[in-house]
């Protein structure tokens, strides 16, 4: 197969990730999408999610949690820039449990809005971080 | 005339003295390296973001609108100056340069008519900006990026911003930091963040194959949950910049240091000695002529 993706994972401390694959399947927050070779220039915003990594057309070579980010896509290339990503295998499933017990504990705790609305967003990242952890 | 003794103790204090600043500049000379690779390092987010935004900007500029971190507030009354500097001292002009700074900033912004608020970053600011200025200050935080500086740190920064704004607070907000340009030399930037100043150039609005982007769900919604992350990564890059040039600019200074303490027990030194030719020169007098008298 000839013809390859630039894939780049970039958090805001390092760039984590650089490689030709041959597809990536990013989650975007309409729904997930692949980008292959050639794809229309595209900008969306990432949901919390997984992020496969196909490096042949085959098989999953590579499997990513994000937290929520920005996705750039142009014809060559596919830019991930997130705020927090590791890949799914290092989740730690008891952390991640942990977690969710004190972010559901905030919620309840939450006095105004903007504060449950942030202690939400938090809980729906560990909660895909949990449904991640579990997909393998 | 000093004593022998007297010398002695002097010539040991500055000594020791050398020891610490020399130990002080090889820390900071590592220091400096770490803080250099981390900025480095933060450099390809930054980039990658400025590019989303400015093809964003390039779609939404055209229809008019956008979201208030980007347009402003429509005045421009009240400004809120962001001061980085360190919280620690031993480091030269570092903090001495940006203090002067905001200091030609708040005067030349009363001057004209406007409101000035103050948010520290760092100890050594806020405690030289607060014997003046304490009634201006309205936000300060320290020990930031203890042990090791992370985006965390800089989001804390730009989530307290951006609730700030939303509470029109101010309407101009500008972050005043060290940038770094070498381990001698730092040059003092302000940097708007609210409202965005308008990219460079607007070629960067389309990728490379000449067709416009798609956006998923779309501008709006993108722009919104964009801004106030790029205020928290520009946060973030100035508190890099700063890390890195408070190593540098400590570095010389105790490089300086190191020398001029070296100079001084040459000096001492030479003291030392002549004084003591001097005594034996008396002492063998005294006893010559001691014995001739007999």
């Amino acid at each position: 197969m000839a013809e390859t993706v630039e894939f780049e994972l970039v958090s805001p401390e390092r760039l984590l990730l650089a490689e030709q694959v041959a597809m990536v399947v990013v989650p975007g927050t309409d729904g997930d999408f692949g980008v292959l070779p050639r794809h229309a220039p595209l900008i969306s915003t990432v949901r919390p999610g997984v992020i496969a990594v196909y490096k042949s057309r085959a098989e999953v070579s590579e499997r990513i949690f994000v937290a929520g980010g920005f996705a750039e896509v142009t014809g060559e290339r596919c830019t991930v820039l997130a705020e927090e990503a590791m890949p799914v295998g290092q989740i730690d499933r008891e952390a991640v449990a942990q977690q969710l017990r004190d972010l559901a504990e905030d919620v309840a705790d939450a006095k105004s809005d903007p504060d449950r609305r942030a202690a939400e967003a938090a809980l729906a990242v560990a909660q895909a971080k949990q449904a991640a952890a579990r997909s393998i | 005339m000093a004593s022998l003794k007297d010398l002695r103790n002097r010539i040991g204090s500055v000594k020791s003295t050398q020891k610490i600043t020399s130990a002080m500049k090889m820390v900071a000379a590592s220091k400096l390296r770490r803080a250099q690779e981390q900025a480095e390092a933060g450099r390809p987010f930054a980039e990658r973001m400025e590019k989303v935004l400015a093809s964003l900007a390039g779609a939404v500029g055209s229809t008019g609108g956008g979201p208030r971190l980007m347009t402003g507030t429509g005045g421009d009354d009240v400004h809120l100056l962001v001061v980085v500097t360190s919280d620690r001292g031993l480091c030269g002009g570092f903090n001495g340069a940006i203090t002067r700074e905001t200091r030609k900033r708040l005067r030349s912004l009363t001057d004209q008519g406007k409101q000035v608020k103050l948010f520290c970053v760092g100890r050594k600011g806020r405690d030289n900006l607060r014997r003046d200025f304490a009634n201006l200050i309205v936000e300060s935080v320290m020990d930031v990026g203890r042990p090791r500086l992370g985006f965390a740190d800089a989001s804390a920064i730009g989530g307290r911003l951006i609730e700030m704004f939303e509470a029109g607070e101010y309407d101009v907000c500008t972050v005043i930091y060290n940038r770094f340009e070498s381990a001698i030399s730092q040059i003092v930037t302000g940097q708007q963040l609210v409202p965005l100043p308008p990219p460079e150039g607007d070629a960067a609005a389309r990728p490379a194959g000449g067709a416009v982007y798609e956006f998923e769900p779309d501008e709006d919604a993108i722009l919104a949950s964009l801004l106030p992350r790029n205020l928290s990564i520009q946060v973030y890059r100035a508190l890099l910049e700063s890390a890195a040039s408070e190593q540098g600019a400590r570095m010389t200074a105790m490089d300086n240091a190191t020398r001029n303490a070296g100079e001084m027990i040459d000096k001492l030194t030479l003291v030392y000695n002549r004084t003591r030719q001097a005594q034996i020169t008396r002492e063998l007098i005294e006893i010559i002529s001691g014995a001739e008298a007999l």
